[in-house]
């Protein structure tokens, strides 16, 4: 079956590619797997960034762009929001760090269930065409907001709620099946596959926030999947789960009795563990980056998991912070106020840790040290303004302002992405053998980081004098001081400039995967398995002989005595040698 | 020269963020209601959060010059420290609570409206806000949006005894007389909607086949803009109302110049006959 | 004051709970890091994803009957013949399964068919009721009970349709190992239908 020594056997490895098909397109290679994620999912994020543009330019120069009417508007809103959070986010961070590290950094020959594994991304893939398809339907894509709140997501009045909110719906579908079989692999694989001596506590932070987050989304998609299924029966069946009875227009709808927050329940149980979906990966990946590059062990590891596994347990207990002026049950707001901030604890236990980390390093400024960095500084600050949010009555003022725009986008937006941007740096080197170019990859990071910061953080104060969000238009807004609408224009010039820097990040990336410098094998001298492995990695990644065995933490840097300032998971220890079991390599 | 620009741009963020709080540049539309507390609690939250910003960053800021990599330089072997872990979560459990002692007690009071209150009734549909007042009876006669005719699109019972001196102004304005505590009892005909006045702080949504509740006094006279803050299709950001705020024999006058479910449908048949 | 940990040597390694072994390699169904086959434990997990899907269904269920206008709809009888049918579809698994530990190439092979057209027949069973609700004048908008009713007749039954999917790869390479993982995902559905349908019937 594999191509290695005989006498080691081991089957969780997929077929071995013998054509260009199964090589680059059926492949069931977790390494090809995640690379195709990577790929579809930078093109739909590319896609998502084009509609914030359409967005901004409205907003910012109100009026001036005939082709951005009403419905354009609110269908741009909606698809940047659902493409950014589910197709780019969720599917780059769990697709791709998922299926590149978890089998590289534990040691193991391949996913699980190499076949099943190649089939989630295939019907992620079909998830995206169908998502792209209701852009050229009829009446185009939905534009009820990406929250999709019923009825007025399915009912006229709402851009796209004949076809586009069926193929949004029917692409949600796809897209919780085709994860699912891909959560199924990550979670398996780091239960049964790690190498000998990989104890779950000697797991990088990065496989931990990964798996954890499969956890949560295995635990939390459900939830969307019954929501939307249920929305389409409303839809196309006359069905009235989440319909009571309505006169739109002077028209009575044929609905009776069902109850617009339920659906806003089983959204939110989804929606908050989501965000953890998304920023618990990214955190593994900022705390793998941070060590190696400031050469210094992540400090209090113990807690760093420990604080992983609490915000995880946390996540399925604060949904209804998202709806404190839904009209839900007020009571509710003193319990999910307490749980909400109770979050903040294990957030800035790992922020703290992080920080600590840095302190006495020797901290080298890559391109991938520096978007780490960038992920502290917004992370910090969306989790701060998350204060204001969550503490109940706070909302009230608050709640549907830009103030809640710039929040998340701070604390998942672009934390998130600001985290896969520096992955990306970081792993470049382990996927193609190259580096991707420093001058280059520091002008994006310095355009990104400044830039996002002069879009986001005026966008708080626009928020605090009451602009709601959602609106095309704002000039019929008394209240709204002149000054903020010089504010919008300077907010959309600066998001064109940003966007503009990922052209740029695009360049690189296409251009160094063919005339990168070489890197050699470990460019960064990181302690990690991943790159113990042959770069690239072949087939089954660790060639002919047996996976690497592993005898330490992966966070041995700059030990005091050692000659060089990292040591390798799989370097024995003296009571190893001694012992005299040093195999394994 | 990379780790002084990181740790001066670190130090140019936080002066940018401390100034356009203190500054107050963009802030708060000027408070119309009786929710000052939570402006309050919003200067409150800036300190609390602000001293971890700034923290925080002023630490990074540290430590990615004063270590930035040397030669010849090893970093500090520094693994764990309980104590210091511990006392840094003392430290923000202190922040928590101290930030919602406040909130709960203050939310406590926005949910339960006092005694003396007056009701009125907003009822929302795509694109346009109405209100009804309960008339001299203070009490709004029963309303089904089963009963929805292009003529009576609050859906009103026209028979019943206690809608015979309801106001309903269809479209607006919202009147209010000044100093007096008003419960909002809000109806949709349609879709999701949420009753926002930015000088009156507080906001609700408004959901179909429910009746949602808020309440607020009104501090000021004067003209305010209710605006929709739940996206409501197409038309969202149009769903701009009017909102007056009087002083209260003014308000009493208008009101009695408005004229009553009886006027408007004519005397119940009960009442003829 | 930061306490500073100084160890030198090759002992630097700073590790809590080593246990010196983690995986390894090995066929799927030899026990990995865990004691019991890898691809059991995937079907495991996969069990416990379909059991959060029937719960959030379970609860809105519960939500949406909460509210005011809900009404029950009738239950067609033959839902008990098609539960009957289910079981042993189940009943047919288990046989297969027992056999397959014996070595007996028989006794799995009748095990595996039978079990597997039992399986087709509950779903056609569950198609004609729907067909005899349908002519009773319930239809899927006709009443939020009747809606939900084809809905989790519905999501149940394609669980089971995916479920014979799989059974059609064991029926032509039956091994011990996929012909259990067979019948303990026949066992978990019978039980998921087990709760849905006590579900409709108290409401």
């Amino acid at each position: 079956m594999a191509h290695h020594s005989p006498g080691y056997h081991d089957h969780y490895v997929g077929p071995e590619p013998r054509s260009w098909w199964t090589r680059y397109v059926f492949c069931q290679d977790h390494k090809v797997i995640g690379i195709q994620y990577a790929l579809t999912a930078l093109f739909v994020g590319a896609v998502g960034m084009v509609l914030s543009w359409g967005m901004r330019l409205q907003l910012g120069f109100p009026g001036q762009f005939s082709f951005i009417d009403p419905s354009r508007y609110y269908q741009a809103v909606t698809q940047h929001g659902m493409i950014m959070v589910i197709y780019l986010l969720t599917a780059f961070l769990l697709g791709t760090f998922g299926n590149l590290l978890i089998p590289l950094m534990l040691g193991a020959r391949d996913m699980a269930f190499p076949f099943v594994n190649m089939l989630s991304y295939w019907v992620y893939l079909l998830s995206v065409l169908v998502l792209l398809a209701s852009f050229f339907v009829p009446g185009g894509p939905t534009g009820g907001g990406w929250t999709l709140y019923p009825p007025q997501t399915v009912l006229k009045g709402t851009p796209g709620s004949d076809l586009g909110i069926v193929l949004m719906l029917v692409s949600l579908i796809l897209f919780i099946i085709g994860f699912t079989m891909g959560g199924l692999n990550y979670v398996t694989t780091v239960l049964q596959l790690r190498t000998k001596g990989m104890t779950l506590m000697r797991m990088p932070l990065a496989v931990w926030g990964i798996f954890v987050a499969t956890i949560l989304a295995l635990l939390a998609f459900p939830a969307l999947f019954v929501g939307c299924v249920m929305m389409l029966l409303d839809r196309l069946a006359g069905s009235s789960f989440f319909i009571p009875t309505i006169v739109q227009f002077g028209q009575l709808q044929p609905h009776e009795g069902g109850s617009p927050l339920l659906f806003q329940h089983l959204f939110w149980y989804f929606g908050h563990p989501e965000v953890y979906i998304v920023i618990l990966p990214a955190m593994g990946v900022i705390s793998e980056i941070i060590a190696v590059h400031a050469r210094k062990p992540i400090f209090g590891y113990p807690m760093m998991v420990l604080s992983i596994l609490v915000i995880g347990a946390l996540s399925f207990v604060v949904w209804a912070h998202h709806m404190y002026t839904s009209g839900m049950n007020p009571y509710f707001g003193f319990l999910f106020a307490v749980t909400t901030l109770i979050v903040a604890i294990p957030s800035a236990v790992k922020v703290f840790n992080w920080v600590l980390t840095l302190w006495r390093g020797n901290i080298h400024l890559t391109t991938p040290m520096l978007f780490a960095i960038g992920f502290l500084n917004t992370f910090l600050i969306g989790g701060l303004t998350g204060l204001f949010l969550g503490n109940v009555v706070l909302d009230f003022p608050l709640q549907d302002t830009y103030f809640v725009v710039a929040h998340f986008h701070m604390v998942m937006g672009v934390a998130a992405i600001v985290a896969i941007f520096a992955g990306i740096y970081h792993w470049f080197p382990k996927v193609t053998g190259r580096m991707m170019n420093e001058t280059q990859g520091k002008i994006h990071f310095w355009v990104t980081f400044v830039g996002t910061y002069a879009i986001f953080l005026p966008m708080h104060y626009i928020g605090l004098t009451g602009v709601p969000r959602r609106y095309y238009d704002f000039n019929n807004l008394q209240f709204v001081p002149e000054s903020v609408h010089s504010l919008e224009r300077f907010v959309t010039v600066v998001a064109l400039i940003v966007g503009a820097a990922q052209l740029l990040f695009a360049y690189n990336l296409v251009h160094s995967i063919f005339w990168g410098k070489r890197s050699g094998q470990n460019p960064w001298q990181a302690a990690t398995l991943e790159w113990v492995a042959p770069t690239p990695a072949p087939h089954g990644n660790w060639g002919a002989v047996p996976p690497p065995v592993v005898y330490r933490w992966p966070y041995d840097y700059s030990v005091p005595g050692e000659a060089e300032d990292f040591i390798p998971q799989n370097r024995p220890t003296l009571q190893a040698q001694s012992a005299g079991g040093g195999g394994g390599e | 020269m990379q780790a002084l620009a990181v740790a001066l741009t670190l130090v140019a963020m936080i002066v940018a963020t401390i100034f356009l709080t203190v500054a107050k540049v963009w802030w708060f539309a000027p408070l119309a209601s009786n929710w000052g507390s939570l402006d309050t609690l919003i200067v409150i939250t800036f300190a609390v959060t602000g001293l971890a910003l700034v923290g925080v960053n002023l630490f990074i800021a540290y430590s990615v010059y004063y270590h930035r990599a040397q030669k010849g330089r090893k970093a500090l072997f520094f693994v764990d420290n309980p104590r210091l872990e511990w006392g840094l979560i003392a430290a923000t459990t202190v922040g928590i609570v101290v930030l919602l002692g406040p909130g709960l007690y203050y939310y406590a009071q926005l949910i339960r409206p006092p005694q003396n209150h007056m009701v009125v009734e907003v009822l929302t549909q795509q694109w346009l806000w109405s209100y009804r007042y309960p008339g001299k009876d203070g009490i709004l006669g029963p309303a089904s949006i089963k009963r929805f005719t292009p003529a009576n699109q609050f859906g009103l019972d026209t028979q019943a005894q206690a809608s015979q001196d309801d106001v309903p102004v269809l479209g607006g304005p919202l009147t209010l007389p000044v100093g007096q505590p008003v419960l909002l009892r809000m109806r949709s005909n349609d879709v999701l909607h949420s009753f926002y006045v930015p000088q009156f702080r507080v906001k609700w949504d408004i959901v179909p086949g429910m009746v949602t509740e808020l309440w607020f006094t009104p501090t000021k006279t004067g003209e305010f803009q209710v605006i929709c803050a739940e996206l409501c299709g197409v038309g969202h950001y149009s769903m701009v109302g009017k909102v007056v705020v009087m002083e209260p024999q003014a308000f009493q006058k208008w009101l009695s110049e408005r004229p009553t479910v009886a006027q408007i449908f004519g005397p119940s048949p009960k009442a003829q006959r | 004051m930061p306490q500073v940990e100084e160890r030198g040597g090759l002992g630097g390694t700073r590790d809590r709970g080593g246990r010196g072994s983690g995986g390894g390699g090995g066929d799927p169904g030899a026990p990995g890091a865990f004691p019991l086959p890898t691809a059991k434990l995937g079907a495991w997990i996969l069990l416990g994803v379909v059991t959060v899907i029937f719960s959030a269904l379970v609860s809105a269920y519960l939500v949406r009957m909460g509210l005011p206008d809900w009404k029950s709809s009738p239950k067609p009888g033959l839902l008990c013949f098609n539960t009957a049918v289910l079981a042993c579809s189940s009943l047919f698994f288990q046989r297969a399964a027992w056999a397959a530990r014996k070595g007996e190439a028989r006794g799995v092979r009748t095990g595996v068919r039978l079990g597997g057209v039992l399986g087709v027949l509950f779903i056609l069973g569950q198609l004609l009721a729907w067909g005899q609700l349908q002519s009773l004048g319930f239809r899927v908008s006709s009443n939020p009970s009747s809606s939900f009713f084809y809905l989790i007749t519905a999501l149940h039954g394609l669980h089971l349709a995916g479920g014979l999917v799989a059974w059609a790869v064991v029926s032509a390479r039956p091994t011990p190992l996929r012909i259990e993982l067979c019948t303990l995902y026949w066992h978990f559905l019978l039980a998921v239908w087990a709760v849905l349908y006590g579900l409709l019937l108290l409401t």
